[in-house]
């Protein structure tokens, strides 16, 4: 029973969590094109100038050559700051302790149970030749990585917990940053417990994930053991659940920071497919109230622009 | 040193000054400044200025008045929070809505940008000039009275005119030189934020300082020019400047004004034409002397490339960017060359880059760019022993961290400066500190706002030209020259060097790149620079 209710509440969380991760997406990625507001160094810029912050916009006549954009150059920023929050170890290091290994952690436990969700999947699924020595990996990977994931989490959460509450950031701490920390500690730790006594294999884990994939609700485990991995499942699918609902998503949001705003430099060439679209911005109605915009809710961002200004 | 315990304490204690500096607690500067009790006098607020305007630190930048009636009182806390919601709407800021949501939403108030901060920095790491302090007010305004969200959830706050009246001061104690947003490991922008409060201000309030709005974009829009002059004065100014520019180069010159069909419109700043002749002038010379095809406008707005709007309005912004568009367009120019203009460059070139469509949108160049490929193409004759003496540059926030514009002027200064000569600030390029003057305040000087910009804004940037000539004696006879490709940092450094008497004390001189060229031309008389204080 208690068991059942572990799956219910995994499905649950996860499905939410894709819906919220989706949403989210969305969001940002129907936001309307607003002015550039890049700020240099621009990783794809290319022909060498990303390493000493240039643009194209050092180029003679720049709108008659082709724009260098570096998907490498891109991905040597991103993936580094993404793995070791580059940005924070060169400015804050004293954050960058707390913080890296609560998210490094994050990203092991998030990778351990993809691994688990793809070996259940392939264990599920797929003939014995082919399973068996997958679930073996996984079962030789997951409890090293997942064990280590868990602990860095925990002890970058705890760390991130105290730095909030120092003099320092204490004033811009809301009760709700302090309550997300410890929603960490507290399912983090009761995995880790649950693993520790009743699962060190992983054994109970990943039957149980295989069976959250082959839609299998067989109960797992039993006595303190069942119940223990059943907080644990119910505490880690609430925590997925919650994070894009909360500010923690900028996961999300930084992809867009990056390239819909730092990086977004593509120009507006003359005759390009963006004209179109600012022109049906500009079409749209301005309601500002200070006296000199001159706006009634009717006039449009061109009828106010080109008022004469000149009485 | 005087300080908010709190984010909190915004709205308390009405009256009373939030924070103090103490002058005499300041980092002390390099020598021969070292001596802090030798600095001028910070002057102080006075007494009449403090009953009559909201008070939020030791100066005054916007003239708030304080209400004097509960309808005055709710009228900003209601003005405000509406233009708060308009900032979220589609049609009333989709000019910077996805940034501005990202920075509302994503800040992990770690406060990693606050080392970037050269005011926080230099004001001894005061609260209220902690980049993330009016972003964090501004966030638990928007999420506990507009979104009626728990304040467990994003913080608490108390609104009360007070609260609007000081977070609008505070905007304007920020350069928005986008420092801090380059070490947000998020990708939060305090900048963005600050300028956003400024356009509520602006655009819902209808409260702006006096002079970027009265004085500036709309006196601009009005008579062409913030500096006031009409058409016919700008003819009369720049036939005065050719006359002199020959006198002092041995080179007759004649602008050229209206050429339809030439290739190149150029816009300076037209402060150039008033404080530096020298500057046009220098531009005339070589574009005359490389026999490019150019001309300036002598229509209303089109010798003027300022554009305040992108520090405080969309709409101002909008209605300068279209109209020298347009007086490009009427010429049939192929392209506009802006001037040493930082905020001119990012508005005409980045900003109107979302706003100018069909045949408006004509290319608009750097002149780093025009200046580097005149000097690539060997047309002009050079002899860099004429520029032998310290230089150091100085990067207009607006080329370098907004632009990416990094490489050109130092190309050009590879040029014409001799070897050894050239001295890199610390830090420099994309990673530059803002003059003092960004954002407005270079032409801001209301009350003590000048002696304030000197002790907290400017003072960086003179601390950082102080260590470029470190090796260097300081003794006045032996100049150096502080090239600043841009009006308003010329006009900030002017003052800064003027604050700390550091032309007399030090031989610290300053200028522009244009002028660094020309005296290095053979052609050109020497002693183009004068080295004499103006
Ligand atoms: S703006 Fe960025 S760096 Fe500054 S406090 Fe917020 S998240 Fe941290
Ligand atoms: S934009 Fe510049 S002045 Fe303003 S808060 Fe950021 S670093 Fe400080």
């Amino acid at each position: 029973m208690m068991t059942t209710f572990a799956y219910v509440v995994a499905y649950l969380g996860l499905v939410f969590f894709l819906i919220a991760c989706i949403a989210r997406f969305m969001m940002w990625s129907k936001m309307p094109m607003h002015v550039r507001w890049e700020l240099y160094p621009v990783a794809h810029e290319g022909g060498g100038k990303a390493a000493y912050g240039g643009s194209y916009l050092e180029d003679t006549e720049w709108w008659t050559k082709k724009r260098e954009v570096s998907l490498f150059g891109e991905l040597k920023v991103m993936v580094p700051e993404i793995l070791f929050l580059v940005a924070l170890r060169e400015h804050n290091k004293k954050l960058w302790t707390r913080s890296f290994p609560f998210h490094f952690g994050l990203y092991l436990v998030g990778g351990v149970t993809a691994l688990m969700l793809a070996g259940g999947l392939v264990v599920g699924y797929l003939p014995e030749n082919i399973a068996a020595p997958v679930a073996k990996i996984v079962n030789l990977v997951a409890p090293f990585l997942g064990g280590a994931g868990l602990v860095l989490g925990i002890i970058g959460a705890i760390g991130l917990f105290m730095r909030r509450r120092s003099r320092a950031l204490r004033d811009y701490t809301a009760p709700a940053d302090l309550f997300n920390l410890v929603f960490f500690i507290a399912a983090f730790g009761v995995s880790l417990v649950s693993l520790v006594v009743y699962d060190r294999d992983f054994s109970m884990v990943t039957t149980f994930i295989t069976n959250l994939v082959t839609f299998d609700l067989a109960p797992v485990g039993a006595g303190p053991a069942g119940l223990l991995l059943t907080l644990s499942v119910v505490l880690l699918a609430l925590l997925t659940a919650y994070i894009p609902t909360t500010h923690m998503s900028h996961f999300i949001g930084k992809y867009f920071a990056y390239h819909s705003i730092r990086w977004s430099d593509e120009p507006n060439l003359a005759g390009g497919r963006q004209e179109g679209t600012i022109q049906e911005l500009l079409s749209r109605p301005v309601t500002w109230s200070a006296p000199h915009i001159g706006a009634d809710g009717k006039k449009s961002w061109l009828d106010v622009t080109l008022e004469d200004q000149t009485k | 040193m005087k300080q908010p315990n709190s984010v909190k304490d915004m709205g308390k204690n009405p009256g009373e000054p939030l924070a103090q500096i103490n002058q005499y607690e300041q980092i002390p500067l390099p020598p021969p400044f070292d001596k802090i009790d030798e600095e001028p006098e910070f002057a102080q607020l006075s007494d009449a200025a403090r009953e009559k305007y909201v008070v939020l630190d030791d100066t005054i930048a916007v003239n708030i008045e304080k209400p004097k009636t509960k309808e005055e009182e709710d009228k900003l806390v209601n003005g405000f929070l509406s233009g708060l919601e308009k900032l979220f709407s589609v049609d009333d800021n989709w000019t910077f809505l996805q940034p501005f949501e990202m920075s509302m939403e994503h800040c992990a108030k770690c406060h990693t940008c606050s080392d970037a901060c050269p005011i926080f920095q230099e004001s001894g790491e005061n609260e209220l000039y902690r980049p993330v302090y009016r972003s964090e007010i501004l966030r638990r305004i928007y999420f506990k009275y507009v979104k009626k969200a728990s304040p467990s959830l994003h913080g608490d706050i108390d609104l009360n005119w007070e609260t609007v009246a000081r977070l609008i001061e505070l905007s304007y104690r920020c350069n928005l030189c986008r420092r801090c947003a380059q070490t947000c490991p998020i990708g939060a922008d305090n900048a963005l934020l600050s300028r956003e409060i400024r356009k509520i201000a602006s655009m819902e309030m209808g409260i702006v300082p006096k002079e970027i709005h009265d004085d500036g974009s709309v006196l601009q829009l009005r008579v062409g020019s913030s500096t006031g002059m009409t058409p016919m004065i700008v003819k009369d100014n720049i036939e005065f400047i050719d006359e002199d520019t020959a006198e002092r180069t041995g080179i007759t010159i004649e602008t050229p004004f209206d050429k339809v069909g030439a290739d190149i419109l150029l816009i300076h700043n037209a402060g150039e034409i008033m404080a530096w002749p020298e500057n046009p002038g220098a531009f005339a010379t070589v574009f005359e002397a490389a026999g490019l095809s150019w001309t300036l406008s002598s229509d209303a707005i089109g010798y003027d490339g300022i554009n305040y709007g992108v520090w405080y309005d969309d709409v101002q912004f909008a209605r300068v960017a279209v109209r020298h568009a347009a007086i490009a367009k009427k010429l049939g120019v192929r392209k506009i060359v802006l001037g040493e203009c930082g905020h001119a460059h990012k508005a005409l070139t980045v900003i109107a880059d979302k706003v100018l469509t069909g045949d408006l949108n004509i290319p608009r160049e750097s002149s780093m760019v025009t200046l580097r490929d005149i000097i690539r193409s060997g047309v002009l004759k050079l002899d860099k022993s004429r520029n032998d003496f310290p230089v150091t540059l100085h990067d207009p926030c607006n080329l370098v961290r907004l632009m990416g514009i990094v490489s050109p002027q130092r190309e050009i200064i590879d040029a014409v400066v001799p070897e050894g000569r050239f001295r890199e600030m610390a830090p420099h390029g994309v990673e530059n500190y803002c003059c003092g003057g960004g954002s407005g305040f270079a032409i801001m000087s209301g009350h003590n706002f000048k002696d304030w910009r000197h002790r907290m804004t400017g003072r960086r940037k003179f601390r950082q030209i102080l260590n470029a000539f470190q090796d260097e004696s300081m003794d006045p006879s032996h100049m150096k020259y502080v090239c600043a490709p841009c009006s308003n940092c010329k006009g900030q450094i002017r003052d800064i060097i003027t604050y700390y008497d550091a032309f007399e004390k030090a031989g610290i001189y300053y200028g522009g790149l244009v002028e660094l060229i020309v005296n290095a031309m053979v052609d050109v008389k020497p002693g183009f620079i004068d080295w004499e204080w103006h």
